[in-house]
């Protein structure tokens, strides 16, 4: 069974420079793109990716990744909505790229499917009450 | 049938005012026709909850001992510059006020993170608030520095005056040019890549009384989770605009300056709000009451998104540079549909204003009608209208030689 999913990895200092993807792509033929990538000033890395192959070639790709020290998180508890703060203006809703955002077409609130989100941010400084949050 | 507010009010204290939101009474007026309707309904409730920039509000912070005049002095809340030329211990702070040290569009599109539309919402959540004062000293308020915490509760007056709320009709806003534009609109895709609308439509409190007939100086209103009125008509209040055969003004025309004791508002509906590449403002909830005096006002109440029409405008160009065009226009029907059409392109649309927040105050307010706590009242003197002169005009500006 072919699967897709969008993962966040974390890689501790001592791997920012290994080939980590080569090998998902080369041991386990998963098919990667990368949706964010970047290297903090403590030197660990941040990498966004969305895979795709055979579901027993992605366990053990992942099972790889964890063996090799990444630590992994599902991307969709990266974006979050403090649900406070939202007062459904709808303003989101163009301004995401995946169509994560959409209009309840009866109460007209605004639903958020964080499994079409690719954490890209650009719905944090555009939301006017400041509703989104992302914790990497 | 002419009913009068009175009336209404004595229905409303004995517990039986009939009472339905603007949504409600379209399908009332449909079903039961407008004479019925116009019989049996005493108050139809409005309802917006959108990003509302003047809005401010104006403190009496108390006396110190000794005395400290801020008038012609400096002070600061959260670090937002208030306004200190009024006396010794009063302020006003904007909403759109920001910190000195805020970097604003240095690089753009700045993110405008906190302003004075914040501190507001912090002052009505309860929550203290840091005031920093200098003054220079006089003979009879010698104190120069003053550091304190501030709470709502403890200041002598927090009133909250927004010269220009519930705008009656507004630009769907979209961008023509070939680079992403952040406005006060929001962000704006190039060549016509999303339209941003900013209206409740059939829910907004001037689409349900668009000649004034009801709404007036003295109107008392649903503001900001509280009770407040309707003081003025709002700065570029501009009634003599195209309308359609039904009256509705067909762009931006009357406004309301609207008043009211902070104190006893809430934070979830007056929400500190930062526009990106634009600046902070202040999300502003209005609800006002329109009471059923006749068929005509029914008539108006049962107006719906299909009949309301808003100009798309241009805000790369046609805008900023005060340019007459404008590129068609709409429905709010078509508006809430998704998507729009601009010269032949479908273009995604998206609100800058609550709908769900918006029946939800028109809800609340009928509430506090049917249970007889809140009542009426019978405006002052009139908004101006249509003929009334006032009108909004461009700066005639007269360069200074030297």
């Amino acid at each position: 069974m072919i699967v897709t999913k969008r993962i966040v990895l974390h890689f501790p200092r001592r791997l920012v420079e290994r080939p980590i993807i080569y090998r998902l792509v080369k041991d386990y033929d998963l098919e990667f793109n990368i949706l964010k990538a970047s290297i903090t000033p403590e030197q660990e890395g941040l990498l966004v990716l969305e895979l795709k192959g055979n579901q027993d070639e992605y366990d053990k790709g992942v099972r790889f990744l964890v063996k090799a020290g990444v630590k992994i998180q599902s991307l969709s508890q990266d974006v979050t909505r403090n649900e406070e703060r939202c007062t459904h203006c709808g303003a989101c809703v163009t301004v995401c790229p995946t169509t994560a955002f959409s209009l309840d077409p009866k109460t007209r609130l605004v639903l958020f499917d964080n499994e079409k989100c690719i954490a890209c941010g650009l719905c944090i400084p555009a939301c006017p009450p400041h509703a989104m949050e992302v914790h990497f | 049938m002419a009913k009068t507010i009175a009336e209404i009010n004595e229905k409303i204290k004995a517990g039986k005012a009939v009472v339905f939101t603007a949504e409600e009474i379209i399908d009332i007026a449909r079903k039961k026709g407008v004479s019925r309707a116009a019989r049996e309904v005493d108050v139809v409730t409005t309802g917006t909850f959108g990003i509302m920039c003047s809005s401010g509000a104006y403190f009496n912070i108390g006396h110190t001992r000794p005395r400290l005049k801020l008038g012609g002095g400096r002070a600061y809340l959260n670090d937002v510059p208030a306004y200190t030329g009024l006396a010794a211990v009063d302020l006003f702070l904007g909403a759109n006020a920001l910190p000195d040290d805020d970097p604003r569009n240095r690089i753009h599109p700045g993110e405008f993170n906190y302003g004075g539309g914040h501190v507001i919402e912090e002052l009505v959540a309860g929550k203290d608030v840091r005031l920093v004062a200098t003054a220079y000293g006089t003979d009879c308020y010698p104190r120069k520095r003053l550091e304190t915490w501030l709470n709502i509760k403890d200041l002598n007056e927090a009133v909250l005056f927004n010269v220009r709320n519930a705008y009656q009709n507004y630009n769907v806003a979209v961008n023509m040019s070939d680079k992403t534009i952040y406005t006060y609109m929001g962000m704006l895709k190039p060549e016509l890549g999303n339209a941003n609308y900013s209206s409740a439509g059939q829910l907004s409190p001037l689409f349900n009384d668009p000649y004034y007939k009801t709404i007036g100086i003295g109107t008392r209103i649903f503001l900001g989770g509280g009770t407040g009125y309707v003081a003025w008509q709002g700065t570029q209040h501009n009634p003599d605009v195209p309308r359609t055969e039904k009256g509705i003004p067909r762009e931006g025309a009357g406004t309301l300056a609207v008043i009211g004791d902070l104190k006893q508002m809430k934070p979830q509906w007056l929400v500190g709000t930062s526009v990106q590449g634009y600046g902070c403002s202040l999300t502003v909830g209005v609800g006002v009451p329109i009471p059923i005096l006749s068929e005509e006002i029914l008539e108006y109440t049962a107006v719906t998104d299909a009949d309301i029409l808003a100009p798309v405008i241009d805000y790369s160009d046609a805008f900023p540079q005060l340019k007459p065009d404008k590129l068609g226009e709409v429905s709010y029907a078509e508006l809430k549909s998704g998507k729009i059409r601009v010269r032949g392109k479908d273009v995604p649309t998206a609100s800058r204003s609550s709908y769900p927040k918006a029946v939800e105050i028109a809800a609340i307010l009928k509430d506090w009608i049917k249970s007889g706590e809140f009542l009426l009242t019978e405006s002052v003197t009139p908004l101006p209208g249509v003929a009334s002169g006032v009108t909004i005009k461009p700066l005639n500006e007269r360069p200074i030689e030297d």
